[in-house]
């Protein structure tokens, strides 16, 4: 006789099993099925012939045979589960959902509409390759990013509230690339072109953790998507490059030049819908394969931190001072954008709980290295500045050092109370992911103060 | 009995296309009916079947499709296919050829 607690024990019993089978990677959701109803029909029969329902469950559970065998077997008759599971999520009989369908045509919708975007001021008689480069450089982020916070806004659910603040900043992000009178070789000009999508960024960030961004929620997350999404860019547009050569070539064999075909359209298009395709990439499948970032960074963390040291002794050894040039404070802003982002990156996949390891400290050298260069390549500039004056470009790199040393400083010091035990490592994830806005704060005073403080010089 | 994970696995092609050939069928009722045919030697590891089943399913030799059982849960029945009823021809032709050679050699050794 079995009483209803038992039933509840047994179906606790079943949905455990259920969960263990569900997590292996070459049973999918059917056979999991087929194989909970053969479960079900084998503890049935026995607690007929007489036994308790957990004795039967036990049982049946044995008879079914050990989860690593049996996920084994179905890996050596599905081999191609490991490895192609991609964009289209299917329900259990395989078939795409509904749902799925809908997300294809709004990402395809999107994509079209990012290429049309980037088409339409040729309609005003501002053209690519026809001198009006500065214009689009200004505002590609424009071209596709509200398109790509409107995937997020659509697919999180964004409230009406939160969409129309994410509108009214692409709108005043549209005013300050174009209402300033930049000319045509304007410095502040390229410095609202590279700073512009660093600020709008932000707003992509605010729609994709659902208009929480602020209450620093998800924002990992979207650290761990923005990498994705950069590595997946990476990837379409070196297939993007093969397409284009292609198209070239066999025009070309038949007489006829494609260039403007290619240049005109091709490539421009190709770049703003990849964008969308690689963001929905990147979501389709974040469940299913690892994460590249991170394995990028523990591959890179030991050589950059070699590189360093490297430096440090042979400037050491030789005694030779850097030489301040036009694009040495670009590169050392770039070394550290570097080595942050094997910061963030490595505490993005990091087990929070987990005691320090040798790769720790390794990335505690890695970060006090990189401090020590960057120290010794702004003193050189220092004195540069206080000779020859500030530039736009000057104060923007140097402003960007000084974030950049802050938040390095601070992980240094993060980092060495983690491996002492006094602190946990979630205070150095805190310390990173607080310190994310600074980055689009700073990028948007550029594009919205720089300028006029500098005469659009 | 033991028969040893290669035998098993040998038979369990002929096993499961001999039993489909008599109706159509779902996991639990062909373990069932190898226990029954077998009077309870042969014992299969239960999970073990559907991979078989996935296999002969992916070579054409059954089919599969998804119906609402007695209990009122999904369960998938698999039917035996004409190139199923083939490979069972010959799979039925080799093991003769084992059976065969085998009772050959054991009158023998039994009776020598």
């Amino acid at each position: 006789m079995t009483t209803f607690a038992d039933r509840s024990h047994l179906e606790d019993q079943i949905a455990q099993w259920r969960a263990y089978l569900r997590r292996r990677r070459a049973i999918h959701a059917p056979d999991v099925e087929e194989l909970e109803g053969h479960l079900r029909d084998q503890v049935k029969a026995l607690t007929e012939a007489g036994l308790a329902p957990d004795e039967a469950f036990l049982v049946a559970v044995k008879r079914m045979g050990s989860l690593d065998a049996l996920s084994r077997e179905f890996a050596r008759e599905h081999s191609e589960r490991l490895w192609k599971q991609l964009v289209i999520a299917s329900d259990a009989a395989g078939e795409p959902t509904q749902a799925a369908r809908t997300e294809t045509l709004v990402v395809l919708g999107l994509a079209v509409a990012a290429a049309l975007a980037i088409k339409a001021p040729a309609l005003f008689g501002l053209r690519l390759g026809g001198g009006d480069e500065p214009f689009y450089a200004r505002n590609a982020g424009l071209f596709v990013l509200p398109q790509l916070t409107g995937y997020f806004a659509w697919k999180r659910g964004l409230g009406v509230v939160s969409c129309v603040w994410a509108a009214l900043a692409f709108a005043a992000a549209g005013v300050f690339a174009n209402v300033f009178p930049f000319a045509a070789t304007s410095h502040t000009g390229v410095l609202t072109a590279l700073h512009l999508p660093i600020a709008v960024w932000l707003v992509v960030g605010f729609a994709y953790t659902g208009g929480r961004y602020f209450a620093g929620a998800g924002r990992m997350d979207f650290v761990r998507f923005s990498g994705e999404l950069f590595i997946y860019y990476a990837l379409i547009a070196l297939g993007g490059g093969v397409l284009t050569g292609f198209t070239m070539m066999m025009f070309q064999a038949i007489g006829i030049d494609a260039e403007w075909a290619a240049v005109g359209w091709l490539i421009p298009c190709g770049a703003m819908g990849a964008v969308i395709v690689g963001s929905w990439l990147v979501e389709a499948k974040q469940s299913v394969i690892e994460n590249m970032a991170p394995v990028l960074t523990r591959l890179f963390t030991p050589l950059f931190t070699i590189v360093l040291l490297t430096f440090l002794a042979t400037m050491a050894w030789t005694g030779s001072p850097i030489r301040v040039e036009r694009e040495v404070l670009i590169a050392f802003d770039l070394l550290l954008v570097v080595v942050v982002g094997l910061v963030l990156y490595a505490a993005s996949a990091r087990d929070p709980e987990a005691p320090p390891d040798s790769f720790d400290r390794l990335q505690l050298v890695l970060v006090a290295s990189a401090l020590v260069v960057d120290g010794v390549a702004l003193a050189a500039i220092a004195t540069r500045i206080s000779e020859f004056g500030f530039t736009p470009n000057r104060v923007a790199a140097l402003g960007e050092n000084l974030i950049l040393l802050v938040n390095l400083a601070g992980s240094a010091w993060l980092y060495t109370q983690f491996l002492r035990g006094r602190r946990p490592f979630a205070a150095l994830e805190r310390w990173q992911t607080a310190y994310l806005p600074l980055y689009s704060i700073w990028a948007a005073l550029v594009v919205i103060v720089f300028p006029p403080l500098f005469g659009y010089a | 009995m033991d028969l040893g994970k290669d035998l098993v696995a040998a038979s369990a092609t002929p096993l499961v296309l001999a039993i489909l050939a008599e109706s159509d069928s779902y996991g639990y009722a062909i373990i069932k009916r190898v226990a029954e045919l077998s009077g309870g030697q042969l014992q299969w590891t239960d999970g073990m079947l559907y991979p078989v089943l996935h296999r002969l399913e992916r070579l054409g030799f059954v089919a599969a499709r998804w119906a609402v059982s007695e209990s009122g849960r999904r369960r998938k029945y698999y039917r035996i296919t004409r190139q199923g009823r083939t490979q069972l021809v010959a799979e039925r032709q080799r093991w003769q050829v084992v059976d065969d050679t085998l009772r050959g050699i054991w009158m023998k050794v039994c009776t020598a």
